[in-house]
């Protein structure tokens, strides 16, 4: 079976520094995968490259069989890759509902939308109670459940979450990644990115540990938890 | 001070007018932060090819009345050509270049848009007349109105109506507010920026050929420079309403409009101030 998407010798340069130096990795479909990695290893680089917002240098992604890396990023939330980005990026000028609307932007089916933005309240109901209000008034994480929601509007088949919980309170951070839990439940793949490596292990069937470009430990998500090295660099145990 | 409500109401048109222009800066520059010195030409080229088409293509003394209609549709198509070729091919080369590059490209498409028409319009080297409607104006009270006049008190509302609607209540408004607020996750959205791009400019466009139109019809002639003036006081229309915000430069050109026909009018009553060019002033 051949993977829902899959990265070979991702290679992705600004300008003349490589940030991305040959990644190879597979999603399939259902499962949960997670790239940690510190400050600077090149995760938000490695998605942003698969969105189409920043073309390889080298290597190719294949997304359900198909070349990605030519497509621009406008199209690739047509063939069902969604994307949270870093940092969430709500548009912040307008309304919750707008943004959420925003996320549906290429589909076509209005019934399904409507649905869908039912969805998204029932799942996050602060963002039914405020739906009129301008997203920039939302606290950072009811920004990140918008931008979920917003991302999950295109009913993705792959669904890339990019450091959901950060900047988050303990609280905010448990809801958030309880979240990611229920989609996972529900049978969404995701590829997620996480500096919280306990929580995104603890979730992940497969991991991948980035550093400084480079992917140099892969395994599934309880192997790594349980990984010595793991423990020490990531998990803050000594 | 009987001329107050007359000085209010000139005023207001001419800020109805720089507002129509200030629009397109503010259009462009809230999704590419590009300040379009060009647009003044986009103005100017709407007023000749509203010119043409009463000169060149209407049968002679065709009434301004039926004409206008035509001369309006006209100025759009010359402005909107001229403002998404040089979109094309001035600016999108540059997308990704440091910010002084556009700009300087910018002054260079306004000066060779003036030189082009100055040098291929017939009889451009000088100003051209542009038809007037005839008869003597309205009297509301005190305050006249111009017959050239009514075309504004009915086409600058109606457009900022148009383009509050158009950006508040459609899906490509609403793409054009998620791309000047962050191009990037628009992108995401499956928003085609470049597209949006080119709406912005083309609605820019369509706005400046209004009032270029109506330029023509208040002044009664039109010439290669009149977007230079023109463009410069929208600039700052758009610059005072808070650049980026379409309903800001409308106000910013009404402001600016009303404070530019008070000022000419009574600062040379002000003792003293006579010495300081008087009149002059009003293109301070
Ligand atoms: N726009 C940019 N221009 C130049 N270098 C960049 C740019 N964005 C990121 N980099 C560099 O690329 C490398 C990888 O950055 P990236 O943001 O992908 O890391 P990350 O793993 O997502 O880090 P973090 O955990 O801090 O989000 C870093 O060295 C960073 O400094
Ligand atoms: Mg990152």
């Amino acid at each position: 079976m051949t993977a829902l998407l899959e990265v070979e010798d991702l290679r992705v340069a600004y300008g003349r520094i490589e940030a991305v130096k040959g990644i190879s990795f597979s999603v399939e479909a259902g499962q949960v995968v997670t790239l940690i990695g510190i400050n600077g290893a090149g995760k938000t680089t490695t998605l942003r490259t698969l969105s189409g917002l920043l073309k390889p240098v080298g290597g190719h992604i294949r997304f359900k069989g198909k070349p990605l890396d030519k497509v621009p990023a406008h199209k690739i939330v047509e063939l069902g890759l969604a994307h949270s980005p870093e940092g969430r990026h709500i548009f912040p000028r307008m309304t919750i509902e707008d943004n959420l609307r925003l996320g549906a932007y290429l589909r076509k089916d209005h019934e399904g939308i409507e649905k869908d933005v039912q969805h998204a309240y029932e799942r996050f109901p602060i963002l039914g109670e405020r739906r009129k209000q301008a997203a920039g008034t939302l606290s950072g994480g009811e920004q990140q459940m918008l931008a979920m929601g917003r991302a999950l509007m295109s009913r993705p088949e792959l669904l890339m979450l990019d450091e959901p919980s950060m900047g988050l309170s303990p609280i905010m951070m448990q809801k958030i990644m309880d979240t990611v839990a229920e989609l996972k439940a529900q049978g969404t793949t995701i590829l997620l990115v996480e500096q919280n490596a306990q929580a995104a292990l603890a979730l992940a069937d497969h991991g991948h540990v980035m550093e400084v470009g480079r992917i140099v430990l892969s395994g599934t998500g309880q192997d790594l938890l349980h990984d010595e090295s793991v423990r020490k660099a990531y998990l803050g145990e000594d | 001070m009987h001329e107050l409500p007359q000085q209010l109401v000139n005023g207001l048109l001419l800020g109805s007018m720089y507002g129509l222009i200030a629009v397109g800066y503010t259009m462009v520059y809230g999704i590419i932060k590009l300040i379009n010195f060009a647009h003044g030409e986009i103005f100017m080229t709407g007023a000749f090819g509203a010119l043409t088409i009463y000169t060149y293509i209407l049968p002679n003394g065709t009434s301004l009345w039926i004409a206008l209609p035509l001369m309006i549709i006209g100025g759009m198509i010359v402005s909107i050509a001229v403002a998404v070729i040089t979109e094309r091919f001035a600016y999108r080369p540059l997308r990704n270049a440091p910010r002084l590059a556009p700009l300087i490209t910018a002054i260079g498409v306004s000066l060779t848009l003036q030189q082009l028409v100055w040098a291929f319009y017939p009889g451009a080297k000088k100003e051209r007349l542009f038809p007037q409607f005839g008869g003597s104006g309205f009297h509301l009270g005190a305050v006249t109105i111009q017959p050239a006049d009514i075309f504004l008190i009915v086409a600058a509302p109606l457009s900022m109506v148009f383009l509050a609607t158009f950006v508040m209540r459609t899906r490509t408004g609403r793409a054009m507010q998620a791309t000047a607020q962050d191009p990037d996750t628009a992108r995401l959205m499956g928003i085609d920026t470049e597209r949006i791009i080119v709406i912005a400019f083309a609605i820019g466009a369509a706005f400046a050929a209004i009032a270029g139109v109506s330029h023509g019809l208040r002044y009664g002639q039109v010439d290669f420079r009149m977007g230079f003036i023109a463009g410069l006081k929208a600039f700052t229309a758009a610059v005072l309403g808070g650049i980026g915000n379409i309903y800001g430069a409308m106000l910013g050109g009404l402001v600016l409009g009303v404070a530019e026909s008070l000022a000419a009018t009574y600062i040379q009553h002000i003792p003293g101030m006579s010495h300081f060019g008087g009149g002059a002033w009003q293109d301070v």
